[in-house]
């Protein structure tokens, strides 16, 4: 196990020695310690090691992540995750707005709550909340999964295009052209898999799964109005 | 982008402190607002007496003879402490129009009026303008401070927040909003005084319009989330607590923690990491369109109003 101090290894080197392992590294076990809620931390990473921060996150950590798997010991900033394309990203606080933003792949677990904006844009990234999320989550989400264990706040999928998205709880509005689908079998298949995964004990069969009820997928004159 | 962070006591032994944490806090937020910084802090009060927070930037002539001229502007003792580009006067309650009168004739900014309020604010780098005024030396019950990156109006004194709303309130502001010019015109008819062409300050003429007009600090915040249009995140400090609100879009960031010996606000987790016992405390970020207070009035706890 290699351990930073953030504090006194400074966000540049720390994330310099980050990027410098390689696909066939040994040193796969890292632990950042102090992080203050510093920006960008564990940024850009390209190989199949586990980097543990102990505390909580500012901005943008693990942001454009692929291969690792980042482990957050506290609450993450805005943006945590952004552009994730693959590796995994487990929270065990809070997540501030607009996690895994336009993320492609991989996946993001929250064991608290997740804020506004959740999976904005999504494109393949599958995230996992286990409390609530806020507002306008998964706004013109194209396409992966977006699990809440808990409640959804205003606006659900406004203006989604493909991505999936399952509540356990109560969901406060659906967005524009977001509707409620039925659960059929391949979708608790799906769901299971995609809780076994996040490590996250729920049943499938207590979620509602809601999607894009396609209706602003081409222009309609008769939606002129709505633009 | 702006950074805020604010600071409510609840255990007395930290009031020495509050200077020294809140400064703190500030520096950590430069990088949010390196052009302008502000902080007002709540430092106690004299029974019979009120306190104005002046400015000047020719303080070594503004401030000579004040003392004196004042005295028979207001006709009753007057105390000037000076500290840089400000003063701290000490006049007797009653005498603030006079006392802002006077003020005006000899060219000299009103930064804040109220009994326990003081308000320092200056262009330039965050800590420069704490050391500027010696802010980590300062005690006091709560406080709130603002790192500025302008975007509505200039870069002066001025423009610098907190503002000064009422009697003891000031606002802070991380946002910009969209309609302060039409809402100028109406205040000013109104018969609100507004300084400046910032946006901020329009914010903070609604909230004292409001108050005027009978409504309570968090009915006037409440009522704000209607009539400004825009984006904010407000923190608004009183004479014996502060509030948040945020818009409803709530896009500007704002976290909040709470422990037994305070709370405190932080436009980011990172202001907050340095405070004692930060690590046990109860983070949160709060809600959208949902104001939030804290009084040494009552027991400080978040009474939340729905919007």
């Amino acid at each position: 196990m290699q351990t930073i101090d953030l504090s006194e290894t400074g966000l540049r080197a720390t994330n310099k020695m980050l990027h410098a392992q390689a696909d066939n590294t040994n040193q796969t076990a890292w632990e950042i310690v102090n992080p203050k809620g510093a920006h960008a931390i564990a940024c850009g990473l390209n190989a199949p090691i586990e980097v543990t921060v102990k505390g909580s996150t500012g901005y943008y950590c693990g942001g454009m992540n692929q291969q690792a798997t980042i482990n957050i010991h506290g609450s993450a900033g805005p943006g945590t995750g952004e552009n994730i394309m693959s590796g995994k990203i487990v929270i065990e606080g809070d997540a501030s707005q607009y996690l895994g933003a336009t993320g492609h792949g991989g996946m993001i677990v929250v064991k608290g709550n997740a804020s506004s904006r959740c999976g904005i844009s999504m494109k393949g990234v599958n995230i996992v909340v286990q409390g609530n999320i806020g507002h306008m989550s998964a706004f013109m989400g194209q396409s992966g999964n977006l699990v809440v264990c808990g409640d959804a706040g205003d606006a659900l999928g406004d203006s989604c295009y493909e991505a999936r998205f399952f509540v356990r709880g109560t969901v406060k509005s659906l967005g524009a052209d977001c509707e409620k689908k039925e659960m059929r079998e391949e979708h608790l298949t799906l769901l299971q898999g995609l809780l076994d995964e996040a490590g996250i004990d729920a049943d499938p069969a207590e979620f509602t799964r809601y999607g894009s009820a396609r209706t602003l997928y081409n222009f309609d004159v008769d939606n002129a109005g709505a633009y | 982008m702006c950074g805020i962070v604010g600071l409510f006591l609840k255990d007395k032994s930290l009031e020495p402190k509050l200077g020294e944490m809140l400064t703190a806090m500030l520096i950590t937020m430069t990088d949010r607002g390196p052009d302008s910084a502000g902080i007002a802090i709540y430092g106690g009060e004299s029974k019979g007496r009120t306190k104005m927070t002046v400015q000047s930037d020719t303080p070594e002539t503004a401030f000579d003879g004040l003392e004196a001229a004042l005295s028979t502007a207001v006709g009753g003792p007057v105390a000037v402490e000076i500290k840089s580009t400000h003063a701290v006067l000490d006049i007797p309650a009653g005498t603030g129009a006079k006392a802002r009168a006077a003020l005006n004739d000899m060219g000299i900014r009103v930064m804040s009026r109220g009994d326990s309020l003081e308000i320092y604010k200056e262009v330039g780098l965050p800590k420069d303008v704490a050391a500027q005024f010696d802010i980590s030396a300062m005690s006091g019950t709560h406080g709130i401070g603002h790192t500025r990156m302008a975007t509505e109006s200039a870069v002066t004194t001025m423009g610098a927040h907190p503002f000064n709303t009422g009697d003891d309130q000031c606002l802070v502001h991380n946002g910009s909003l969209s309609n302060h010019n039409s809402l100028r015109r109406k205040l000013r008819r109104e018969g609100i005084h507004i300084e400046t062409e910032n946006d901020t300050e329009v914010g903070a003429a609604y909230l004292t319009w409001q108050m005027q007009n009978g409504a309570t600090l968090g009915e006037a915040l409440t009522s704000s989330l209607d009539d400004l249009d825009g984006f904010f995140t407000f923190v608004v400090g009183t004479k014996d607590g502060f509030g948040v609100v945020r818009d409803p879009i709530a896009c500007k960031p704002a976290v909040m923690a709470e422990t037994d010996q305070y709370v405190a606000f932080g436009s980011e987790y990172r202001a907050m990491v340095d405070l004692p016992g930060i690590e046990n405390a109860r983070v949160w970020e709060p809600e959208p369109a949902t104001v939030y207070f804290w009084s040494h009035n009552n027991t400080p706890t978040a009474t939340e109003k729905a919007a």
